[in-house]
């Protein structure tokens, strides 16, 4: 059991001032092995913060981002799940879901993380999943106009993961969860 | 080597000391075995005797008293019992006083005493007067403070206290405090009078001497607070005067410091309470070099954990007028002592505050009084450099920030940014970083304009550049804290009133707007964001009421907005600014504001055709604008062309071809959207796409010039996702034939000689053409819309 922890666009200062308290007590520093982050951080406060909550730290490029090293797309290996994360302003139309499947198959990954419409999405093809964790501290955007607070955990396990979403609903964190099977493991 | 040789010497002595003690002893043994109390009585005093000595230092003479000390119960022990030596103690008392020196007959007298008390056959009270008058025989300082201390000692549990053995008629606790009380002054008088004993020279070391004698001294006190009989009004009446008469009369600087110190910490904080106007009274008539400062502080420290833990009493703090008492003894110890190094004054006024706070939290007219008494104090005199000062006065500014755990009252108080100005601009900083870690930690809300004004006067220095200093100086790493600190602060600036917050977002404009091309980048996405959050609010509402004329609309809200991005260009920052332009646009498209959409746009392709000259962050812009572009609904079509027009044809001008060829197909998009009444162009999405197909032959080309090979197909692989999306879409124009044409074409240049296989453009396409092998499959209008796509 493996314990990816996906989330975005905090767009810390710009747009809010921190992850929720209720967030930051959850995410207890040594209990998840990997976290993918879609970008817009935006300051280095936010990556020194991540890196504390998990050394193996894998981030895209966020148009937002004060650090302009982060790679536009990042692919990873865990267990049998390739996964591949970008920011997703470079694919248009934003949030559109086919855009996104081409963008998986490019990248030749099972599960495609990006952010960028702050809305929380999973998306199941089949050809994997596209996931899209939300803004984690539920931040102004111009695409999504309800925007709550929201991130993903992710627990891999053999074949098969379990995408757990958390979202902060008038002041209470409410859980949901989605499984998806491969149907194969990944080839060389 | 004089000093090593002294203290080799006083070891040496000590020895000799404590032998001589060792071999009396042995005798003094002998006699009490045999019952013998006339050897008992000589070799006692030949072992006192070595508590004569003039040569030990404080520390040495204790451990030899020590051993006489021990020496001493045994035969006080032998004394008490009767039977054992035949004589009466009455008798015993009369003999010991034969003894042939003065020192040696004391401690036996004393010793005696305690015996002739214990036996009830005389009041206690005449055995101790005695006793205390006759100790002064002795006056040599550190013999007589040790043979009092002796005498306070075996006296301690036979004093004459309420509810003791020892009281009955004519013996009460008032003859036991005035027996504590003279032994105490004839102490102190011994203590004070070690101060002339030695030469100017050896000052330091006759202090520090002195210093491990107070406890003897303080002691006292220990046992007058520890008496039942000692009430409020008996200290109040009796034994606070008489200590302070002593404290104020022996004019020695190091006792007066150490027994204020004393009585404050050894009698009960109610007592100080209840007789403060008293205990304040004495600090004026102090040696001027007694640190009286440290004294206060240490008193209004305790009245203020008195009062934290005891909240019932907090009424007796009001009725003494507590506060003003200790105002104005502060103020007038300031005013005595000129001086006074400035950081001992803030100190006072430190103490004072917390006091204030743990007292009287609600009196926040008493704090802004002592806040001004501190301006008042650093007045007229240059900002303040020295560190522990500054140190104070941020302790000073952060204790109600501490208390009230919210800003907004310190913001009413009136003196708090009167003191901040007279900080340096460091500290000035220090103390604004620690206003907004207050205001976050807190959460607090920061609702209208004009406690947004007092807040950011009170923060001016993180804003603008104040006199003397410049951002050059800052390091880099702090500066960006700094600034990220005021743009968190602004998410904490909120009101629910449209208008109000209007107010607000031009209040902290006016504030930013001067703070200079550094801090710009920094301080305007987070008003620009927070304004948009506010036009969002607006044109949710339904409908203003039409003619009457609304202070808060979108439209002043865009204009405001304008002016603040546009400020963006001295830094310059075009890159940001574009975001933000393309940000406002996206707003005044659901506002449903052409125009004010078109202008954006506008701003934002200016930026890029002048500012964005990096080949990159071209790429990004691009792609921003197309995204953006394509969300719009509010254009008509002529401004729909234009713009579109102007996108593709950037897309077109980038300097690499993958890049170009990228932003093309992206294009396509403009002209085909999803909803119900968006554009859908079937011709212009064709047209797009072929382009895209066309430079990515060139780029091929190109590759092969240049590289002797083939470059990857990845881009063709790309360009058909992109046919394939619009087939499904069901855009007429794209063709199964213009399909199969492309996948054969790929196939073909995946084959060619001289082309270098890409693992990466290879696993793209087969998962592209698992993805026409699955739609095929699906059967239905999809499946049947694949079928003629032959792979």
């Amino acid at each position: 059991m493996v314990l990816v922890l996906a989330l975005g666009d905090l767009h810390v200062p710009h747009r809010a001032a921190d992850l929720p308290p209720k967030f930051k007590s959850m995410l207890v520093p040594g209990k998840i092995q990997h976290v993918i982050c879609t970008g817009n951080l935006c300051v280095k406060e936010v990556h020194d913060y991540l890196k504390t909550v998990c050394p193996d730290l894998h981030i895209a490029l966020g148009e937002y981002d004060e650090e302009t090293r982060y790679p536009e797309t990042k692919t990873l290996t865990i267990g049998q799940f390739k996964l591949g994360v970008g920011h997703g302003h470079q694919v248009i139309p934003w949030g559109d879901l086919d855009s996104l499947a081409m963008l998986q198959r490019q990248l030749d990954v099972d599960i495609l993380v990006t952010g960028h419409t702050h809305q929380f999405t999973a998306y199941k093809h089949e050809a994997g999943v596209v996931i899209n964790p939300g803004s984690a501290t539920g931040s102004y955007s111009s695409i999504n106009y309800d925007v709550n607070p929201s991130f993903v955990l992710m627990d891999i396990d053999g074949l098969r993961v379990v995408v757990y979403v958390y979202e902060l609903i008038d002041g209470e964190v409410k859980v949901d969860k989605i499984d998806f099977k491969k149907t194969t493991a990944s080839s060389t | 080597m004089l000093i090593a040789n002294g203290i080799e010497d006083e070891d040496k002595w000590l020895a000799e000391g404590i032998a001589g003690i060792q071999h009396s002893a042995f005798y003094l043994h002998r006699a009490l075995d045999s019952n013998n109390l006339r050897e008992a009585l000589k070799y006692s005093a030949q072992l006192l005797s070595e508590l004569r000595t003039s040569r030990l230092s404080p520390h040495k003479y204790y451990e030899l008293y020590m051993r006489a000390f021990d020496e001493l119960r045994r035969l006080e022990m032998f004394f008490k019992d009767e039977n054992r030596h035949g004589c009466p103690v009455v008798d015993l008392y009369e003999l010991v006083q034969h003894a042939g020196n003065i020192l040696p007959r004391l401690y036996l007298l004393c010793t005696v005493g305690s015996i002739y008390i214990k036996s009830k056959e005389t009041p206690a009270k005449d055995v101790l007067k005695d006793l205390v008058e006759m100790c002064r025989g002795v006056q040599h300082p550190i013999r007589g403070l040790f043979l009092r201390s002796y005498l306070a000692q075996i006296s301690r549990d036979k004093l004459p206290d309420i509810a003791s053995d020892y009281e009955g008629e004519g013996d009460t606790f008032m003859d036991a405090v005035e027996f504590v009380l003279q032994n105490f002054a004839e102490m102190n008088k011994l203590w004070v009078r070690m101060q002339h004993q030695g030469s100017l020279r050896e000052k330091e070391k006759l202090d520090k001497e002195r210093n491990e004698l107070r406890d003897l001294v303080g002691k006292n006190l220990h046992v007058l607070s520890q008496i039942e009989g000692v009430d409020l009004d008996i200290y109040r009446d009796t034994v606070l005067p008489k200590v302070l008469e002593q404290v104020v009369n022996c004019k020695d600087e190091l006792a007066q410091y150490y027994l204020m110190d004393c009585i404050i910490q050894v009698f009960p904080d109610e007592y100080h309470l209840q007789t403060l106007e008293t205990l304040l009274g004495a600090f004026p008539q102090l040696q001027s070099a007694v640190d009286i400062k440290t004294v206060l502080s240490r008193l209004m420290e305790r009245l203020s954990n008195y009062a934290a833990s005891s909240p019932e009493v907090l009424p007796d703090f009001l009725q003494v007028e507590a506060f003003t008492k200790l105002s104005n003894a502060i103020g007038k110890v300031i005013e005595a002592q000129v001086d006074m190094p400035i950081v001992g004054a803030i100190t006072l006024y430190v103490s004072l505050l917390t006091f204030t706070l743990h007292v009287h939290p609600d009196r926040l007219d008493y704090v802004d009084q002592v806040l001004g008494a501190c301006v008042k104090k650093l007045s007229g005199k240059a900002k303040l450099q020295d560190s522990r000062a500054t140190k104070q006065v941020v302790a000073l500014l952060s204790t109600p920030l501490e208390k009230y755990n919210n800003i907004v009252t310190a913001l009413t108080l009136s003196n708090y940014p009167r003191v901040m100005d007279h900080l340096d601009a460091a500290t000035n900083k220090v103390m604004a970083i620690v206003i907004i870690q207050s205001i976050m930690k807190n959460n607090t809300c920061v609702s209208t304009s004009d406690k947004v004004e007092v807040l950011f006067e009170l923060i001016k220095g993180l804003i603008k550049d104040m006199d003397g200093t410049s951002t050059d100086e800052l390091d880099e790493e702090d500066f960006k804290e700094e600034q990220n600190s005021v743009a968190r602060l602004m998410h904490m600036l909120y009101n629910d009133d449209p208008e109000e917050m209007l107010n607000i977002m031009n209040t902290v404009w006016k504030y930013i707007m001067a703070g200079g091309s550094k801090r710009l980048p920094f301080t305007v996405p987070p008003l620009v964001f927070s304004a948009l959050k506010l036009v969002r609010r607006l044109h949710g509402q339904d409908g203003d009421v039409a003619g009457e004329e609304v202070p808060a609309t979108p439209k002043k809200i865009f204009q405001l907005l304008n002016q603040i991005i546009e400020a963006l260009s001295v830094v310059p920052a075009p890159e940001l600014a574009l975001r933000l332009y393309l940000q406002c646009a996206e707003a005044a498209n659901d506002c449903d504001l052409e125009p004010v959409t078109y202008e954006f746009f506008t701003q934002a392709f200016v930026l890029y055709e002048e500012e964005v000259a990096d080949s990159k962050a071209q790429v990004t812009a691009i792609h921003l604008i197309i995204g953006t572009l394509q969300r719009m609904n509010v254009f008509g079509v002529e401004n729909r062309d234009t713009l579109t027009h102007k996108a593709t044809g950037y897309s077109a001008k980038l300097l690499k071809k993958p890049d170009q060829c990228r932003a093309v197909y992206a294009c396509s998009h403009l002209f085909w959207v999803d909803d119900q009444d968006g554009i859908k162009d079937g011709e212009r999405v064709l047209l797009c796409l072929k382009r895209s197909l066309r430079i990515a032959n060139a780029a091929q080309q190109m590759v092969n010039v240049t590289r002797g090979s083939s470059g990857p197909v990845t881009l063709f692989v790309e360009i058909l996702n992109k046919y394939l999306y619009f087939f499904e879409k069901g855009s007429p124009q794209i063709t199964t034939a213009a399909i199969q044409g492309l996948i054969e074409l790929i196939k073909t240049e995946m084959q060619s000689d001289s082309s270098t296989s890409n693992p990466a453009s290879d696993a793209f396409f087969a998962s592209t053409l698992r993805y026409i092998q699955f739609q095929k499959q699906k059967g239905g209008a999809m499946g049947e819309k694949y079928d003629p796509i032959k792979l």
